[in-house]
């Protein structure tokens, strides 16, 4: 299970830089989206893939599962959709303001 | 457990929270936001004495022991950089008053500015990796706001690279988080400290540390900078002068605390990564402090070159090195936060800020030119002004340390940072007017020349008072520089 995952995370990551890498806005913000969703993956993967238990309440259970990597997810999770949103708020305004949502044209040091 | 240690969190939490309600009544939202600031300092101040007089204090969120549970830690150094920090903020948000515009003010300026001190005062205070990273989140979504509120076109430009490079690093910040989680099964710093000790600093773990500082390197613009330039010069002034002042420094907490407490034990790895970083950061800061005739740019440069000063005195890491790091990290806040406020009142006199189409400002503004002098001067480190303790400890801690390359380095940056400054004085404030000031430039308010004078006083003081600030910064790299005292503090048992 655990190869999946890793699997799953490597193909997200793989996805989020190339989205990341174009030149279009939307595909950019597209691509961090997905970057964050690997990431959360990950977190989850990495604290070992256990079901059937539940996380621990009493200090004498023998079995259970780490509770932490879902709270982490869970912030995480809320801090990236909070994010994401501004993005594309940013991305539309850019748009409508610049009126390009191509990189390229974004570049420049210059103040008008 | 002293509740005393959230407070500086607490304080900027609730203000901002109380000033959404508020969003037309901008005279009672100014008042409130320096209530809250004033506040924020007295249980700063408060914090800072307790620590300095009775060591490190702690707090356990929701009564869970460390290692579990979320711990907030009060060492001198995280004390004495949010002390700092608040300081140094609310210079920035007095200068806010009246510079910022209505339009700003009426859409939350103040509340983000609040939200933007929480998340800082929150880095500096937890003791919790995951924490840090969530009030890193909060610093940033409120510096994203603060950064294209306005939303000019060059705003915008701006934050949509800005945004970017941040949200790259903070989903690395996590993945990095997840890495050693997965390794060490604990993400309470001192717990990870003794851990990772254990363990064996080696293979799995530089790797993670390597990654972390790419994290760090990239918030703090230690060689990762090119998104630094563009994005600062953007906001209004205030802004500026915030982000200038503490943005950057958080990042660079953010490595100290992890290299000094977390991967201390191969710096033959960790730390020689960090120092031609270091010394690639204030080559590069250099030649691009240089390069431009503009004030707002050549100060930007000059932020880089200092993150790389202060990244030298990490890589090194020994007793008097670290002494200077914190003096400098303190002297530096101050010192820079002063530059951008007294470019902001150029820009308020003339309307423009190219050294090229400025020129004889001394005439009119005499203050505002021999402060300039003055911050020139302390950042390029000249005695008996405040960086040069700092600058002292740090270049004797680099030939201690046998590191002689970075040293020379070293020194040679702080040679053209009084080169590129003292261009700027000249150019700015000395011949004759080039053109006439543009329309919108009118003669800055006495108010404002005032809070700059405070703040001069305040870098001057820094330097007379060397003796004090080395007493705190002292006691600040004894912790750091032995992280056995920290875990003490945390892990202790209750009493």
């Amino acid at each position: 299970m655990e190869l999946f995952m890793s699997l799953a995370v490597g193909i997200l990551f793989a996805v989020g830089v190339y989205l990341i890498l174009s030149k279009s806005l939307l595909r950019i913000v597209l691509g961090t989206s997905l970057l964050t969703h690997g990431v959360h993956l990950l977190l989850l993967t990495m604290s070992r893939l256990k079901a059937g238990s539940a996380p621990l309440l009493g200090e004498g259970a023998e079995r259970y599962t780490d509770p932490l990597p879902q709270a982490l997810i869970l912030t995480s999770i809320v801090i990236s959709f909070g994010v994401t949103s501004l993005f594309f708020v940013l991305a539309y305004q850019t748009y409508k303001k610049l009126g390009t949502d191509d990189m390229e044209q974004l570049r420049g040091q210059e103040h008008e | 457990m002293n509740n005393l240690v959230v407070l500086p969190l607490l304080f900027p939490l609730c203000t901002a929270i109380i000033l959404f309600f508020f969003k037309e009544k901008i005279r009672l939202q100014r008042a409130i936001a320096a209530a809250g600031m004033g506040a924020t300092l007295l249980a700063c101040g408060l914090l800072l004495t307790q620590v300095l007089r009775s060591g490190t204090q702690t707090l356990n969120m929701g009564g869970w022991m460390p290692p579990y549970g979320i711990v907030f830690v009060a060492d001198p150094f995280a004390a004495l950089l949010a002390a700092a920090a608040t300081l140094v903020s609310s210079f920035c948000l007095l200068y806010a008053f009246g510079t910022v515009g209505k339009e700003r003010e009426r859409f939350y300026f103040y509340p983000f500015f609040h939200l933007l001190l929480a998340g800082v005062n929150g880095s500096f205070l937890t003791g919790d990796l995951f924490n840090l990273f969530v009030c890193f989140e909060v610093m940033l979504i409120s510096s994203y706001a603060l950064i294209v509120l306005g939303g000019t076109k060059i705003q915008l430009r701006e934050t949509i690279k800005y945004v970017l490079v941040n949200i790259i690093s903070s989903t690395l910040f996590v993945a990095a988080v997840a890495y050693l989680y997965g390794v060490a099964g604990t993400l309470n710093m001192a717990d990870l400290s003794v851990k990772v000790a254990a363990a064996g600093q080696g293979g799995i773990l530089n790797v993670i540390a390597v990654f972390f500082l790419v994290v760090f390197s990239l918030k703090a613009g230690l060689f990762l900078f090119f998104w630094l330039p563009g994005s600062y010069s953007a906001p209004p002034m205030a802004v500026a002068a915030l982000f200038g002042a503490l943005l950057t420094k958080v990042g660079l907490y953010a490595l100290v605390r992890t290299f000094t407490l977390i991967f201390p034990n191969d710096p033959a790895i960790t730390h020689a990564w960090i120092g031609w970083m270091a010394g690639a950061t204030m080559v590069l800061g250099a030649a691009g402090a240089m390069a431009y005739r503009r004030v707002l740019s050549v100060l930007n440069y000059n932020i880089v070159i200092s993150i790389g000063f202060i990244a030298f005195g990490l890589a090194v890491s020994n007793r008097s090195s670290l002494e200077g790091v914190v003096f400098y990290l303190l002297h530096d806040m101050a010192a820079k936060a002063l530059l951008f406020l007294l470019a902001g009142l150029i820009l308020q006199a003339r309307g423009t800020d190219q050294a090229a189409r400025l020129g004889g400002l001394i005439r009119s503004q005499p203050w505002i030119g021999w402060m300039f002098f003055t911050a020139a001067l302390a950042i390029a480190g000249i005695p008996p002004l405040s960086g040069f303790g700092g600058k002292l400890l740090l270049v004797k801690g680099g030939l201690q340390g046998d590191s002689f390359v970075l040293t020379a380095i070293s020194l040679a940056s702080s040679l053209i940072v009084l080169y590129t400054l003292i261009r700027l004085f000249m150019d700015v404030f000395f011949g004759e007017p080039k053109e006439e000031p543009a329309a919108a430039a009118a003669a800055p308010m006495r108010g404002h020349v005032v809070l700059a004078g405070a703040l001069c006083a305040i870098v001057v003081l820094m330097g007379f008072g060397s003796e004090w600030i080395y007493q705190a910064a002292s006691a600040a790299a004894g912790t750091l520089s032995d992280p056995s005292k920290y875990i003490e503090a945390v892990l202790k048992e209750p009493v």
